[in-house]
């Protein structure tokens, strides 16, 4: 049984086992290696991405329940050469130090931002759990700040 | 090897530059021609740069990137001698490079391997003189053409001006002519730190805006043609074997091509990998870990079937009770213990930890007659390469080893194991694999940080000062199974015999036990400095309050001044304590150490050498009734000479601090009936953001003109500072790592 949904606006079918984790149909079918495996069970968010607007962790999430949703991956974020000001807000912070895991911390943070235009400390630190083995922590507080301070210069 | 000997490794490549026939490192074979621009050979100046036709500046990196900046920090050199735009610059990551000389092999671009935090300090000259060179051929290649002398051209970043008219002509018009001009044999000029436009200036990561768009690509991202994947089941017994193998259920797992075991070494052997298994080969990731969970095998429980955390500790115990093996006696510990006022003693577990690299291990292998295509994410390429031909004899001159970006290193990747083990399936099959390791696996396979328990006693004369100290360790030391390592020398792992506080006191004594376990051990990011640092800082600071004095002050007078003092270990030859109080004194300073604190707060310092750079922290927290501790704040310094990129210095200090803290806050890694208890991050919890403190300072204390290394130096006095903090607000001292409950019970 072939099970359709979007990514990144496309459509896509996937004829495989059902059970496959979201994460294993985007890298190893799709090509999409942007998200990350970290982990397996939703520990560490390496593997987020947003599915119909939510952030999910697709490395435990069966692209059987994906039927006719649509999913963004971090490959999906910018529009063009425009990136998203979470994305240059983690530029402009020099966040990266691996790397790893930040593709999976940008789609959590976007999503986050999404909730809470202006968030506190507070609010970042019972929402944002992705893990980050190079401990950037710092930085992406000062990331997440900055890119909400940018969108709500920019009204967006 | 030790760290020295990659150091080493470096150097070495200073000897080949001179001896070469065929001109090999600085001139000639197109370095960067592994990549899609091999075409271009005329537009390249030796191995590390290439000009385009529009003037962007394409420049080698021929370390291995794991997140330390190395390919930063190496092309800002490059950049700034050879008189750049830096934003004009793209970095491109370069293979493995070696030529076959008549018995042996040499580098080609330079020693290549990262770890104990060598890369910049090995290549801080070499890097610049690639600059400065190719920016004298440029020059050359102008003055020829407009038929002046060279010493009436100069350059502005990326023209050549030349002459009474100050005639400019850009790089890229003259690449071809100064690539032909042949090499500079000879160290040129460099530039003065004054004149410096790049190095020295806070420079974005290269790279950052391929990380945030997803474009990145790792070891694990690596898709050939034709690829299979595959995952190894390993013994979950340390040092066991398969003793059956069912792989009936496996085999009818949709996409699962093939099942064979894979052969571990004996358990007295080097680990050439880390455990004997058995193989599943598919068609996705996916399949191969479905089609490994179907297997049903028996395992021969092996030699170490009994280990267990708890026998270890208990015959740690027993050890100590006995004599050691003495590896250093400074003066006369026993007569001067006898004599002191007071005598202070304590002992101290470091448990075994595990490197939890985000990016589990993985590697690409492609096997064909004759020749083996590597791609992995590797801290010592060339390891990788000697793993490959171990495996299959393929000439290490036909195995060619390309580096990916490293997702975490941590000392995890200068053992090639995993290259072996995809090698090994690539060999069996014929077809180009991916072996990916599973969280799980990498939990439960490594080559851990090495565990111990350490006594530390100490005799105070009347005036407070230290006047004996001894460190007795028992301990699973990390050399064991390393090949050329005798018994007797297995302590050099485990104690550095320079660290503080030798030569601080007169009557010192190191005193070694090696106790042999099945628990496989390997470097983690400041091997045996971790473990020194958070036992020695306690030490000082439980003296400290046993005799009534401040441990910021006692902490002053045993380091003293500034004074080179020999080191023999690796980030010698000298050490200089008083840039240690430098720090010391700036943290205490910034966090108003002097201040008393209320009930349920306080404040910790410590300090430590690592590996040639110098570091402290302070650290506040609060511990409220129950016990829940919060890190209020931190405040940590980081004297490493010269800072290339200001930037990825504080980005290394920030790190160092939170892994140093993480792991004492709640990780281990035990042993029950002779496996590992722990198996993913439910049960090894890293630090999350909630932990860290917004109130967190970096601060860069300049010394000198030349850099040392950053990667492991932010590390060692992180967790001494924690619990140093923790006794400042409670009373309570923290002896046993990880932290974890004991401020609850």
């Amino acid at each position: 049984m072939s099970i359709a949904f979007k990514v990144n606006g496309q459509t896509v079918r996937f004829d495989g086992l059902q059970d496959t984790p979201l994460l294993w149909v985007l890298r190893d079918e799709l090509g999409l290696t942007g998200t990350k495996y970290g982990c397996g069970i939703s520990q560490c968010g390496a593997c987020t991405v947003h599915v119909d607007g939510r952030a999910q962790r697709s490395c435990a999430l069966p692209v059987s329940q994906i039927a006719g949703r649509a999913v963004v991956t971090i490959e999906g974020l910018a529009e063009g050469d425009a990136l998203h000001p979470v994305q240059q807000a983690w530029i402009e912070g020099d966040v990266p130090q691996c790397g790893y895991c930040q593709a999976g911390q940008i789609m959590a943070a976007v999503e986050f931002l999404e909730r809470y235009p202006e968030p506190s400390d507070d609010d970042i630190d019972a929402n944002l759990s992705n893990l980050c083995r190079c401990g950037t922590y710092p930085r992406i507080r000062k990331a997440v700040r900055r890119a909400a301070r940018q969108q709500q210069r920019s009204g967006s | 090897m030790s760290f020295a000997e990659r150091v080493n490794i470096n150097r070495r490549r200073i000897l080949i530059a001179g001896v070469s026939a065929t001109g090999g490192l600085i001139c000639g074979l197109p370095a960067l021609a592994a990549g899609p621009d091999a075409a271009n050979a005329e537009r390249q100046l030796g191995h590390f740069i290439e000009i385009a036709g529009d003037g962007r500046i394409i420049i080698g990196s021929n370390q291995p990137e794991i997140g330390q900046g190395v390919s930063t920090a190496l092309p800002m050199l490059i950049a700034e001698e050879l008189d750049v735009d830096w934003s004009r610059v793209t970095v491109r990551q370069m293979p493995l490079g070696i030529v076959k000389t008549a018995d042996e092999f040499t580098w080609k671009y330079g020693g290549q391997g990262v770890g104990g935090s060598t890369g910049l300090t090995g290549n801080f000259d070499y890097m610049r003189q690639v600059g400065a060179k190719a920016r004298r051929l440029l020059i050359r290649a102008a003055a020829l053409r407009q038929d002046l002398p060279e010493d009436q051209c100069a350059t502005r970043p990326g023209v050549v001006v030349c002459g009474p008219m100050g005639t400019t002509v850009p790089y890229e018009e003259l690449i071809t002519e100064a690539a032909a001009l042949g090499t500079i044999a000879d160290d040129v000029p460099l530039k003065q730190a004054k004149d410096y436009r790049i190095v020295g200036k806070a420079q974005t990561g290269v790279g950052v805006r391929d990380i945030v768009t997803g474009q990145a690509r790792y070891g694990i991202d690596t898709r050939e043609p034709n690829m299979r994947y595959a995952v190894i089941a390993r013994s979950p017994y340390l040092n066991g074997t398969p003793q059956s193998v069912d792989d009936t259920g496996a085999r009818q797992v949709p996409g699962v091509l093939d099942v064979f075991e894979i052969l571990g070494p004996k358990p007295d052997e080097p680990y050439a990998i880390l455990a004997s298994g058995v193989a599943v080969v598919a068609t996705s990731t996916w399949a191969a870990i479905k089609g490994r969970e179907a297997l049903k095998i028996e395992w021969n429980k092996g030699p170490n079937a009994n280990d267990s955390s708890a026998a270890f500790w208990r015959e740690n115990e027993e050890m100590l009770r006995g004599k050691g093996q003495v590896v250093l006696d400074d003066g006369d510990f026993d007569t001067a213990l006898a004599s002191a006022e007071t005598v202070v003693e304590a002992r101290y577990r470091i448990p075994f930890v595990n490197h939890a690299p985000l990016e589990p291990q993985n590697c690409y292998a492609h096997v064909t007659e004759g020749r083996c295509h590597i791609i992995a994410p590797t801290q010592m390429p060339g390891g990788a390469s000697r793993s490959a031909h171990a495996v299959t004899g393929i000439p290490r001159e036909h195995i060619s080893v390309d580096i990916t970006r490293v997702g975490g290193g941590f000392g995890r990747r200068l053992t090639n194991d995993y290259v072996a083990e995809a090698t090994m399936i690539s060999k069996q099959t014929g077809w180009p694999i991916k072996l990916q390791w599973t969280r799980e696996d990498d939990v439960k396979h490594d080559f851990y940080r090495p565990a111990g328990l350490h006594h530390l006693r100490a005799g105070v004369d009347r005036q407070g000062r230290v006047v004996a100290w001894t460190q007795r360790l028992a301990s699973a030391s990390k050399y064991f199974r390393r090949p050329n390592v005798p018994d007797d020398e297995l302590w050099t792992a485990e104690l550095y015999p320079d660290d503080f506080p030798r030569r601080m006191v007169e009557n010192l004594r190191l005193e070694y036990f090696n106790h042999r376990v099945g628990v496989p051990r390997g470097s983690w990011r400041a091997p045996a400095h971790t473990a020194n640092a958070f036992v020695v800082q306690s030490f000082v600071d439980e003296i400290a309050h046993a005799t009534g004095q401040s441990p910021l002050e006692l902490r002053i007078a045993l380091l003293g001044d500034e004074r080179e003092l020999d080191y023999s270990n690796h980030g010698g030859p000298t050490f200089n304590p008083g840039r240690l109080t430098r720090l010391l004194r700036f943290v205490a300073r910034e966090i108003d150490y002097k201040r008393s604190r209320p009930a349920g707060r306080g404040v910790g310092l410590a300090t430590h050498f690592t590996f040639g750079g110098y570091a402290a922290h302070a650290i506040e927290v609060s511990v409220a009734d129950g016990g829940e501790l919060t890190i209020e704040r931190i405040v940590a310094a980081i004297d490493c000479g010269f800072a290339v990129n200001p930037s990825a210095v504080h980005a290394q200090l920030e790190g160092g601090t939170v892994d140093g803290l993480s792991t004492a806050l709640g990780l281990e890694i035990t042993v029950k009936d002779g496996q590992i208890v722990q198996s993913n991050f439910h049960d090894y919890p890293l630090m999350r953001l909630a932990q860290v403190p917004a109130a967190f300072e970096t601060h860069i204390l300049p010394y000198g003109d030349q850099p040392t290394g950053v990667g492991e130096m932010g590390i060692p006095s992180a967790a001494p500072a924690l619990t140093n903090a923790i006794f400042a607000a409670t009373g309570k001292r923290i002896r046993t790592l990880p932290i974890a409950q004991q401020l609850s019970a």
